[in-house]
């Protein structure tokens, strides 16, 4: 094997797998650190996510959240911008998906309403994302700042509107009325029952598949458009795009808003799909969860839907795993979700140099 | 009238008390973006030190113990990010993101392995917590009008944190401006490579300035659990650390300027707090969220260059790399 | 040799970078108080060595003497300690720090640094009347002029004890004036004993004020010169490796109409500073025209306004039936469309995109082209089919569409990407640094192909750093300097002396033209 060769293995493939297992190994030691036999867990958790129907449903249904937040990430990655804003996109966006569910006639089909309210969750998303894009692109601000300050933001509004405007009349806790039946994304198990197969039931909704099929969109757009071959040519060198007559400005507002979009549809998940009706922090945690599984699924829509499906089992089998074991609490996968990101992340070349030094040396290239 | 005086100084009083952790997290974001490592771990630096120090004043019953155990804490997750963003030339704002992750779940799983509870460690009693110390002369000046008002309920009173805040930033600043160290910070965070090529480590200058910001951040985090409140709660630092990355900018990477900013945004947050459900004459009720927001809408604005324009050191986010 | 007398001693000092050997068994010994100068080409291991020397890099092997005593540095504060001041190709100056500040910066003495400032500012105003080195002292750095920051690298330099200064194609960024003031600087600094070693690929520059030379090709030194028994033909020849480079068969000529008129160009640069004025000429099919200059004397700003990188700000471009002002715009990829192609002088930076594969390289300016889209699919089979074929027609090795892009090697990378500006039949092309950092056997090829191109028709205007490149392939010939044309020349007239004084001198040269026009 060539030097070139080995180099490129060394990075696509075993680099990032050392990370995953560094991550893994990391939360293991956790788990010892608070006594826990991190063996016995894994098997509780994997029990959790996949020993029996309701768990599957929940694990998928966590799935979805984070193939959108996922997308999202990567999505401005490739265009070499870090969207740290899912968060507010994800929750504005659901503003825009239940606005249409509120407000829409309830009378009308649900083959219109739906596609509406996705489409209500993409323009919202995307219009939380467009205003840091476009500071960034003309006005030079750096759009992780921006972006952080427009996760608060949304924050402070969708508090505001709650308790001041969404809030049903009567209705202590602030959360809106129920959609109507129209607006519902069906649930797989009453698809399934539909058809006359009978699954327990679970949160899991058709969402999944518009998560899957969004997936494929991101796969075609990014390489197999000219848009996406412009967004990747930004990304990797400014002054290459420059130089092919990419305008990098319009790149950096269309990729923010296509991001931003993606992560707006957190809410037809969660609102159209579960909960039925607006609430506080339904996006909690997707945003930044997102950017652990662009990082995990090196921002590509298969390794995306992987490293979801992964955070989903260890979502809900971090929930069975709190209920099992009175000592874990079900934050375990949050700080799983920290050390994915610092070791896929920020230490991502922690062993360059060492599988570098002993499968590629520089002897290795006459 | 009087009773308007009162209002406001005790709102400004209150503006103290919320603005000191802000002083000591800018001053640690300043240190470190002044030699070029961004730091968006700031938040996560503190939840970790105001859980560490709520832990360890409750277990050893003393508040500086716990301020002891929050730096140290603090440092920790200081040398992870240097460790990312400097030795490895990972991505720093990734590092960032993961300390601020790692911190909220560490602190909950480790307050139910710790306390058996979820999210909140046992309240401090007494002097297991940092106690307001009252200034020598308030009986003295007591009796002048309104300066004794001012002095006895805004000046006097504070735990000692705040105290050490407010003169954290003139010495900030002297070692920024007036120090070896301070010239060569400044420098690595402009031009590393003109720093490399004087003899100097680029490295050590960024790690010695992590270090320095881990240490301010652990006092900021301790302030928070042990001084201002009596033990740690869930998240308890609610995007502190954001805001003073926004003071930060908004002070423009200026010690000074800095605090101003950071005074500004705990007024801000005072005035919420005294607002809540006041209806105001002429405007009627401001929406508490619009004020608890202004700190960020602010922050966009100015980076937006609308208001000045705030300009990072150059070098920051950069890894050193290097190469001619 | 006189051992005290030996400033710098080096013995088979190595160094490999990857597979390049960027320095090859060196030898070479400076003399204490001499100008020494160092020549070769682009890539020859010259600024390696110095490196080495400023504890940058280390050796693989070899060893180092300085004054006499065994050296090896690991960071440049031994190189300091030494003895050894380095003035770099892009100044390693602090911006916004004064120039005081800047000077001090990393031997402030104490902890505190009122007390170092006061000390700097007695030395420096020492220093600048003994050396002519005048510069204000309290001003940031930033808004000093190029030869004033060169002036503040060289006193950083003797502040901290310099008693060897290496300076690195220090004339590259300066003017004529500034180079000559620089020079009387040296001459002012060898008379105080201080050894000056020059890096350069400049002749005229060893002629004129180095006393030893030394030459290296290829990571190797293959000699050593008194400078007053040597001679330019002798130095480029050894530079080169043999007597004449190429050979390169072109018939005359046979110019058509222009393709492109350029009337009074006024560009500013990506930072807003104006790097051309009053700059207005020709190019016509069959054509090449060739533009000589210094390095960033605005050639390089004048070929991103003519590709659409930066827009004008005074004048008019008429190119292929269109117009460019500064109200019109054109954008690279509508000047593409229109049948203008761009060879980017920086290959790596804008030319390729390094994580590519070959086939995406292949498609940087062309991703909107009819034939490789389908509605909104981009057809990958047809880009892959498409850049196989070109590879082909331009003998790109390996020829697999699939490799990244960094994998190959620069001369296979510089003749992918003029296989994808010259296989589209484009009726302008700008070219720019065409064989920098390119192989020899390469170099030839290049050339060729360019040569063919002009048969062929088009009109082809050239920019190259290397004067040799400019005269052996084209027709006619201006020079910049300053951002001004300070002279047009047709090439079977050029010499490299008038060329040089073209390069060198505005005034003469503008007075030349003067009198030429009269």
């Amino acid at each position: 094997m060539t030097r070139d060769r080995r180099l490129s293995w060394i990075n696509g493939l075993l680099l990032p797998l050392f990370n995953v297992l560094t991550a893994f190994l990391a939360t293991a030691v956790v788990f010892i650190l608070i006594d826990v036999n991190p063996i016995e867990a894994t098997k509780i958790l994997i029990y959790g996510a996949f020993g029996y129907e309701e768990g599957i449903g929940y694990t998928l249904y966590y799935t979805t959240n984070f193939i959108f937040t996922g997308l999202a990430v990567a999505v401005a990655f490739h265009a070499g911008l870090f969207n740290i804003g899912g968060e507010g996109q994800a929750y504005v966006g659901g503003l825009g998906t239940a606005l249409v569910a509120l407000y829409i006639d309830p009378t009308l089909s649900a083959w219109l309403i739906i596609p509406l309210g996705i489409s209500g969750g993409l323009l919202f998303g995307a219009m939380w994302a467009i205003i840091p894009a476009y500071l960034q692109a003309y006005r030079g601000s750096h759009i992780v700042i921006t972006t952080i300050m427009f996760n608060f933001l949304a924050s402070a509004l969708m508090v505001y509107l709650l308790v001041h405007v969404l809030r049903e009349v009567g209705q202590m806790s602030p959360q809106s009325k129920d959609f109507p039946d129209s607006a519902w994304i069906p649930f797989v198990h009453d698809v399934f029952a539909g058809m006359g197969y009978k699954i327990a039931e679970s949160p899991l909704n058709l969402s999944f598949i518009i998560a899957l099929l969004f997936s494929a969109l991101v796969w075609f757009f990014l390489w197999h458009t000219r848009w996406g071959f412009a967004i990747r040519a930004t990304g990797k060198s400014n002054d290459a795009a420059v130089y092919s007559g990419i305008n990098p400005k319009k790149i950096i507002v269309v990729t923010m808003c296509i991001s931003g979009a993606l992560a707006g549809l957190v809410g037809i998940n969660e609102l159209m799909g579960v909960q039925h009706r607006l609430l506080l922090d339904f996006n909690y945690g997707y945003g930044f969860g997102g950017i652990a599984v662009a990082l995990m699924g090196r921002n590509h829509p298969i390794g995306i839907i992987i490293a979801a499906l992964l955070f989903g089992i260890l979502y809900q089998g971090g929930m069975d795993l709190a209920f099992e074991m009175q000592s874990v609490s079900r934050h375990i996968i949050v700080v799983m979700q920290g050390l994915v990101i610092l070791f896929c992340g920020g230490l991502e070349y922690l062993y360059r140099p060492i599988l570098i030094r002993f499968l590629a040396p520089i002897e290795a290239s006459e | 009238m009087n009773d308007l005086l009162l209002n406001l100084i005790l709102t400004l009083d209150a503006s103290f008390r919320v603005c000191t952790p802000l002083i000591f997290a800018s001053m640690a974001g300043l240190f470190a973006e002044r030699s070029g490592v961004v730091d968006i771990g700031l938040e996560g630096k503190l939840l970790m030190s105001a859980f560490i120090a709520a832990s360890a004043a409750s277990v050893f019953g003393s508040p500086w113990i716990g301020l002891l155990f929050a730096i140290f804490a603090s440092c920790i997750f200081a040398m992870i990010h240097g460790l990312a963003s400097i030795t490895f030339k990972g991505n720093q704002i990734v590092s960032g993101v993961a300390i601020n992750i790692l911190a909220s779940g560490l602190t909950m799983i480790l307050t139910l392995a710790w306390f058996k509870s979820g999210g909140i460690t046992p309240t401090l009693q007494g002097d297991e917590r940092f106690l307001s110390i009252t200034l020598p002369g308030v009986d003295i000046i007591d009796h002048i009008p309104i300066l004794g008002v001012i002095y006895r309920e805004l000046i006097s009173g504070h735990n000692i944190l705040v105290y050490l805040a407010f003169a954290t930033v003139p010495l900030v600043w002297w070692v920024v401006y007036r120090t070896r160290f301070g010239l060569r910070l400044r420098a690595v965070g402009e031009n590393p490579k003109a720093v490399d090529t004087a003899g100097l480590s680029v490295e050590g200058l960024r790690y010695k300035a992590l270090l320095i910001g881990g240490i301010l951040c652990g006092i900021g985090g301790a302030y928070i659990a042990i001084a201002h409140n009596a033990q740690f709660t869930k998240e308890m630092t609610a995007g502190q650390g954001f805001i003073a990355l926004a003071a930060l900018i908004f002070g423009k990477w200026h010690p000074y300027k800095v605090l101003a900013a950071c005074f500004l945004f705990g007024f801000l947050d005072a005035l919420a707090v005294r607002l809540q459900g006041v209806v105001l004459p002429v405007i009627g009720e401001i929406p508490v969220q619009l004020i608890e927001a202004t700190p960020y809408i602010l922050t966009v604005i100015l980076l937006a260059g609308f208001i000045g324009k705030a300009i990072p050191p150059k070098a920051s986010a950069q890894p050193y790399i290097k190469e001619l | 040799m006189d051992q005290s007398n030996i400033a710098i001693e080096l013995t088979d000092v190595d160094k490999h970078f990857g597979a390049v050997h960027a320095n090859d068994k060196v030898n070479l010994s400076v003399k204490t108080g001499t100008i020494h100068g160092i020549v070769g080409e682009n890539g020859a291991g010259k600024s390696t060595l110095m490196s080495i020397l400023y504890g940058f890099y280390q050796s693989d092997s070899g060893q180092i003497k300085v004054f006499n005593k065994k050296f090896r540095a690991t960071s440049s504060r031994q190189s300091i300690e030494a003895g050894i001041g380095m003035v770099h190709q892009h100044f390693m100056l602090v911006d916004n720090f004064t120039v005081l500040e800047n000077v001090i910066l990393g031997s402030e003495g104490g902890a505190l640094i009122s007390e170092s400032l006061d000390k700097a500012r007695i030395e420096l105003t020492r220093l600048a009347k003994e050396y002519g080195l005048e510069v204000e002292l309290d001003v940031p750095v930033e808004s000093l002029s190029v030869g004033m920051q060169q002036r503040v690298e060289i006193l950083k330099g003797l502040y901290k004890g310099a008693k060897i200064l290496i300076l690195d194609e220090p004339t590259g960024v300066l003017t004529p004036q500034e180079s000559d003031e620089l020079f009387r600087i040296f001459e002012a600094l060898k008379k105080q004993g201080v050894t000056i070693i020059l890096i350069t690929h400049k002749l005229r520059e060893i002629m004129n004020i180095t006393d030893y030379v030394s030459v290296m090709r290829a990571g190797k030194m293959v000699a050593h010169r008194q400078t007053s028994e040597t001679n330019p033909e002798e130095l480029a020849e050894l530079m080169i490796g043999r007597k004449v480079l190429f050979n390169i068969k072109k018939s005359k000529a046979k110019s058509g109409k222009p393709l492109l008129i350029a009337k009074n160009l006024e560009i500013h640069n990506e930072q807003g500073m104006k790097r051309v004025s009053e700059v207005s000429f020709e190019a016509r099919s069959g054509e090449i025209l060739g533009i000589a200059g210094v390095t960033g004397n605005g050639q390089g700003t004048l070929l991103k306004a003519l590709a659409g990188i930066l827009p004008l700000s005074k004048g008019s471009i008429k190119i292929l039936g269109e117009t460019i002002s500064p109200e019109i715009t054109l954008n690279p990829a509508q000047l593409r469309n229109l049948g203008v192609a761009h060879v980017p002088e920086d290959r790596q930076k804008m030319g390729m995109i390094a994580d590519f594969s070959a086939s995406e390289t292949a498609l940087l300016g062309y991703h909107n082209d009819k034939e490789i889209n389908q509605g909104i699919w981009l057809k990958r089979s047809s880009v892959k089919a498409n850049c196989q074929s070109i590879m082909e027609a331009f003998d790109v090795r390996p020829t697999n569409p699939d490799l990244k892009s960094s994998s190959f090697s620069g001369g296979n990378q510089q003749k992918l990407i003029l296989a994808r500006e010259f296989e589209r039949d484009p009726e302008v092309l700008i070219i720019g640094q065409p064989t920098r950092g390119v192989d020899i056997g390469a170099i030839e090829f290049i050339r060729k192909r360019i040569i063919e191109m002009r048969d062929a028709g088009k009109a082809i205007i050239l920019i190259s750093v290397e004067l040799e490149e400019i005269m052996s392939l084209s027709d006619r010939i201006i020079v910049m300097c300053d951002g001004e044309i300070t002279g047009t020349v047709d090439a079977s007239d050029a010499d490299e002396a008038t060329l040089g004084m073209m390069m060198a001198n505005a005034l003469i040269s503008q007075e030349k033209s003067n009198e030429a026009q009269l």
